[in-house]
């Protein structure tokens, strides 16, 4: 290739790097708007508190199985590992420690959150994105009813009402699950398993810590949840890259703010 | 009831659907508008229902103009109109019953069973009282408009408008809708809109034809006027002519050409 | 699903929900921690903290009796400012000691408080006077080899 058609062939690629930056920066914009209306126009979704109540039966007590059965069985491999590598440094009573602490801080949340973005947060994309495709969002406007306020926010609401509730549901039986493999399988004693998490795991900086996370997942995933299936494009295809879209970027933005919140809440501290 | 003038309209700037509309429709009457795939007449039939407004030119509806309105006088301009799409767009999670009750239960407070008679009444008037329990998922298409229909004249509205109510319907619902339609216009006393491309039929149930072609009014008249038109274009569609000045061919070079015939 | 079946197992939802949340506060948590009582606050001075933090347990007999609420540095004297809130229902006599101490060989550190002898007791604002600064692992050890060096030296003599 000449130097010329090179220079053309980047400048191409640039173009369409800054093109795909802008959009994006733009379509966050857009989202963040429709977050505000969304949030602005809850009057119906809380007046009418039986809409949000059919949401959290959707997203929450349908994913109720699969958070708890997960929660159990990483508390349960918390265990099995930790005591590994415990037991090599004779702290193997510290295991409730352990598992409290993983749970409790870190897994508990992001856990039940990439687990809520693909079971509850597909569908929820997926069910705005096909009333979208068979015009019954258009028909509602036709009749002059707001689908933001009667469908967007009881969904909205509805996942961010039982996000923190799934989260501390997993928590709490993964932490049933280590005493099930820590105390009665591998034999560390009951009393030090519990006496030495009590006096290790505190309310206000872990367990408070762990809900603002949940209560900052839930709403991140719901808000990306809904806003990519009221934008979907009205097709087949619109709807099923929008279900993708929405798994992906919950699960990037969970990472992503779990770093952030853990950076913020439990390193430092006041310094020495 | 409704008067369009001078109306242009482009979902982009680059490409205008509409160029210089002209119409107008009376109280009471039963009008269709007509034309090509993409002739937009579906564009002209959202304007009319202040779903997207026009580039230039002035839509009047129900007697205001849909370009000034804030969100709450939109929604009291829709209360007065029905709207019935082309597959009926019913919400698949409610049953019938909730469908058709879905708009009395958001605009008036009516108590239950005063909503349980009006739906009754609504769902006799389409045929369909006995469905009441199903869901959308277990209705036949034509039913599914049906329902839809009885949907949009919940609120008896004032003027009732219908994006392509023909497509895709065995003869028997076909001839259903019709009749609906018509019977439904006068028994309320109100004016619809028909947009579509079924012309021996629907020219068979309106009072007034429109008639579209590349984003403009090219035809009009009673049904009569427009079943004896010299207009080649209005002959070719209301014909079904193979031929004419909507071409059979799409562009494209010349066919011997192509065959790499005119060789040597 | 009707409703009423909605209804239900929402309810039911959420009540564990709260439930998980109710035994992850209770059994798995430090509740005391939480009950802040009344406290009065007591500042101390040391030369050095060593490794001691905001929020470290202060510790009489073993037991936790209140917390460490600041520390500061003071330019002047170059010494380390401990402020301390001490549980209200603990009384400790005004010439009592307080060290830093660590918990197990490599834990964390906190204050033992000694109480002393003196009639009169420590009241808010006071300030306990003797104070003894955390082992520095490193001057340990080369006061170790210094020791070591000595003897050796000795024994050549």
């Amino acid at each position: 290739m000449s130097l010329a058609q090179i220079r053309e062939h980047a400048r191409g690629r640039l173009e369409r790097l800054g093109n795909a930056v802008t959009s994006h920066v733009w379509r966050l914009g857009f989202a963040s708007r429709f977050l505000f209306y969304t949030v602005l126009h809850s009057g119906t979704a809380l007046r009418r508190f039986r809409l949000t109540v059919a949401e959290i039966y959707f997203a929450g007590v349908l994913s109720l199985i699969i958070i708890m059965v997960s929660g159990l069985f990483v508390g349960m491999v918390l265990a099995l590992q930790g005591y590994d590598t415990l037991q090599r440094f004779g702290a193997s009573e510290s295991l409730g420690v352990l598992v409290a602490l993983s749970l409790v801080r870190e897994l508990g949340p992001v856990v039940a959150g990439l687990l809520f973005a693909s079971r509850a947060g597909s569908a929820i994309t997926a069910e705005i994105g096909l009333m979208k495709a068979t015009e019954q969002i258009s028909a509602m406007e036709m009749m002059a009813v707001d689908p933001i306020a009667r469908v967007v926010a009881p969904r909205f609401w509805g996942g961010v009402i039982s996000m923190p509730l799934l989260a501390a549901l997993f928590s709490a039986l993964g932490i049933f699950g280590g005493y099930l493999v820590g105390v009665q399988l591998i034999g560390v004693d009951a009393g030090a398993f519990w006496s030495q998490m009590q006096a290790a795991v505190d309310l206000r900086n872990d367990i408070l810590n762990g809900v603002i996370k949940s209560v900052v997942f839930g709403v991140a995933v719901t808000w990306i949840a809904v806003f990519e299936g009221y934008d979907a494009a009205p097709t087949a295809e619109g709807v099923s890259r929008a279900t993708t879209r929405t798994v992906v970027t919950s699960s990037l933005a969970i990472l992503a703010l779990d770093f952030v919140l853990t950076a913020l809440m439990f390193t430092g501290g006041k310094p020495a | 009831m409704v008067q369009i003038q001078n109306v242009a309209f482009g979902y982009d700037a680059a490409r205008p659907v509409l160029r210089d509309v002209n119409l107008s429709i009376d109280r009471g009457s039963v009008v269709g508008i007509m034309g090509q795939s993409g002739c937009g007449k579906t564009t002209l039939l959202r304007i009319i229902a202040a779903q997207y407004l026009p580039g230039s030119g002035t839509a009047r509806v129900l007697g205001t103009a849909t370009s000034g309105l804030d969100r709450d006088a939109l929604y009291r301009m829709r209360r007065r109109m029905g709207m019935l799409f082309q597959f009926g767009a019913l919400f698949t999670d409610m049953s019938v019953y909730e469908n058709v009750a879905f708009p009395l239960r958001e605009h008036t407070a009516l108590p239950e069973d005063l909503i349980h008679d009006l739906v009754m009444l609504k769902l006799e008037a389409v045929g369909l009282r006995g469905a009441a329990q199903l869901m959308p998922a277990e209705l036949s298409g034509g039913m599914a408009r049906r329902v839809a229909l009885a949907r949009s004249i919940a609120l008896d509205p004032r003027l009732i408008l219908y994006d392509e109510p023909f497509t895709g319907l065995d003869p028997i619902s076909f001839g259903v809708i019709v009749r609906l339609i018509r019977e439904l216009n006068d028994s309320l006393g109100a004016t619809s809109i028909i947009v579509t491309h079924d012309v021996q039929e629907a020219l068979g149930v309106v009072d007034y034809v429109y008639f579209m072609a590349a984003g403009r009014v090219i035809a009009e008249g009673t049904p009569d006027e427009i079943r004896a038109s010299r207009e080649p274009f209005v002959r070719q569609f209301v014909n079904g002519e193979l031929d004419g000045p909507v071409p059979f061919h799409y562009p494209a070079p010349d066919y011997a050409a192509e065959l790499e015939l005119a060789e040597g | 699903m009707n409703r009423a079946t909605i209804d239900l197992w929402v309810g039911i939802f959420v009540v564990i929900g709260i439930g998980a949340l109710l035994f992850l506060a209770l059994k798995v948590g430090n509740l005391a921690t939480f009950a802040a009582g009344e406290t009065y606050n007591v500042q101390a001075r040391f030369v050095n903290i060593g490794s001691l933090k905001v929020r470290a347990p202060i510790k009489s007999a073993g037991v936790v009796v209140g917390r460490v609420a600041d520390i500061r540095f003071d330019n002047e004297t170059y010494e380390a400012l401990v402020s301390m809130n001490l549980d209200q229902h603990y009384q400790f006599p005004r010439d009592s000691t307080a060290k830093i101490l660590t918990s197990g060989i490599l834990g964390e550190q906190y204050i033992g408080l000694e109480a002393g002898g003196d009639g009169v007791m420590l009241k808010n604002g006071d300030r306990v006077r003797l104070t003894q600064s955390a082992v520095v692992l490193e001057n340990l050890i080369s006061q170790f080899l210094f020791n070591k060096a000595a003897e050796g030296k000795d024994e050549k003599k």
